[in-house]
């Protein structure tokens, strides 16, 4: 039985076939529409998402299985003070396979020991979220046809946006990849990622404050919101929430096909007038997102290998 | 000059730095042992002008000691079997640490499940650097 709590549980090999699998899904979708029947999806949110645990139920539900689950703590037995372990084991009894959410970083990790069905980490606090990562790199595959050899910049909140470091994990053990990592100095990127991961790696880097400055040496630009949740300070969040807006004028000038991604939902860091821009890939990424999610719930059930 | 006898089997454990021999007792869980253990602090020592030296009576199979390798590599381990020196154990880092070390990020899960094993796992020897199983935080004594 596999779980997934990183992007790097799956081999770049495994990450290949896992992506045609997301391919294949979304040319045939008749052919899987009743392949997880009998099957329950337990999405077990304790902190709020829409569109992650939409995403995951809509993808069970495109396979024909059925979904169950809470959405928040407070409607979780985690508000009469159950641990996350003891939680599992319950679930375990109840679901075939769990997504898990958590505000507290590990917590899926902690699940995952305690589990008899695979569990996916669907976010853990500003640390990872592996099911992001796997949708980012297929819209990547998709737009630009690999993974290789491209300029990718970061932007935003680059200390607490867990999936730009699930993003850069995933993406140093592609071939000639370099980072232009665009951030206040309060939102930088940690200095695990920093140290252990790109510099490990021997990955080029460089860090900036300004937006305008990385734009025309970018092959892809990730934006990311500032997320007032990760805060315990609310003045240091109203002074960083509109640090960066990508507007059209910053768009004149990227390369013609640079793709803007996020993993939304976003707030004001990038301007409605963007979305009519060919180069914004953000909605069709969401889409992605479901079909990837598909496939790894096929994956991981073992319906269909991956 | 005061005079501790010898044991018959068990550990020394030679060159510790002075001061930290109550701390080792209590990361080695020596208070949960029923063995005897004789603890010497400030003893003269030619190479680090004082040190502490704790000495075990136990069976030699009964101590975990990977853990000195993280508090103090320098630390001499001396295996005593029928009253003689039968070993001079090498210390390395642990590849894991369990319930040692606690995780100061209060993001991390272990800081509201009080009851989770706090795990630290080397993740570079080199800079001898140990990070959260969980959340990943590097450690920072």
């Amino acid at each position: 039985m596999r779980h997934l709590m990183s992007p790097l549980d799956f081999t770049t090999e495994e990450l290949d076939k896992l992506m045609d699998l997301a391919d294949d899904i979304q040319n045939n979708r008749e052919k899987y529409a009743e392949i997880c029947h009998g099957k329950k999806l337990a999405t077990c949110f304790y902190e709020p998402s829409t569109r992650t645990r939409l995403s995951f139920e809509a993808a069970m539900l495109n396979l024909g299985g059925s979904v169950l689950g809470f959405s928040s703590a407070d409607s979780s037995s985690a508000a009469k003070g159950e641990s996350v372990s003891d939680t599992i084991r319950v679930i375990s009894c109840y679901a075939d396979i769990c997504a898990m959410r958590h505000p507290k970083e590990g917590a899926p990790l902690v699940a995952s020991l305690h589990s008899s069905i695979p569990v996916i980490n669907a976010g853990d606090g500003g640390h990872q979220h592996p099911t992001q990562t796997l949708t980012d790199l297929y819209t990547i595959r998709s737009l630009k046809g690999d993974m290789s050899n491209m300029t990718i910049g970061l932007c935003g909140d680059l200390k607490f946006g867990r999936t730009v470091h699930s993003l850069i994990n995933a993406l140093v053990r592609y071939d000639n990849i370099k980072f232009v990592l665009i951030s206040p100095e309060e939102l930088k990127v940690p200095e695990y990622i920093r140290e252990d991961v790109l510099e490990k790696n021997g990955i080029e880097y460089v860090e900036i404050e300004k937006l305008e400055d990385a734009m025309p040496d970018l092959d892809i630009l990730y934006m990311t919101r500032v997320q007032k949740e990760r805060f315990f300070n609310e003045e240091d969040y109203l002074r960083m929430k509109d640090y960066y807006i990508l507007t059209n004028e910053k768009m004149e000038l990227a390369k013609k096909d640079m793709m803007v991604l996020h993993p939304l939902p976003r707030v004001n860091e990038i301007s409605v007038e963007v979305d009519e821009d060919p180069r914004a890939a953000y909605f069709k990424q969401a889409q992605n997102g479901v079909y990837i999610r598909m496939a790894l719930i096929l994956t991981l059930l073992e319906v269909a290998k991956c | 000059m005061l005079n501790i006898s010898g044991i018959h089997e068990g550990f020394v454990l030679d060159h510790i730095k002075a001061g930290e021999s109550m701390q080792i007792y209590h990361d080695l869980k020596l208070d949960q042992f029923d063995c005897t253990v004789a603890i010497i602090m400030n003893a003269k020592s030619k190479k680090m002008g004082t040190k502490d030296i704790i000495k075990v009576e136990c069976p030699v199979d009964a101590l975990d000691l990977d853990i000195l390798g993280y508090i103090d590599h320098n630390i001499t381990v001396n295996v005593i079997k029928h009253d003689v020196i039968v070993d001079k154990m090498s210390l390395h880092l642990p590849k894991e640490i369990r319930n040692v070390i606690s995780c100061k990020n209060p993001r991390c899960i272990t800081s509201i499940e009080q009851e989770l094993d706090q795990i630290f796992v080397l993740t570079d020897e080199e800079n001898e650097i140990y990070r959260c199983k969980y959340c990943e935080e590097k450690y920072e004594g």
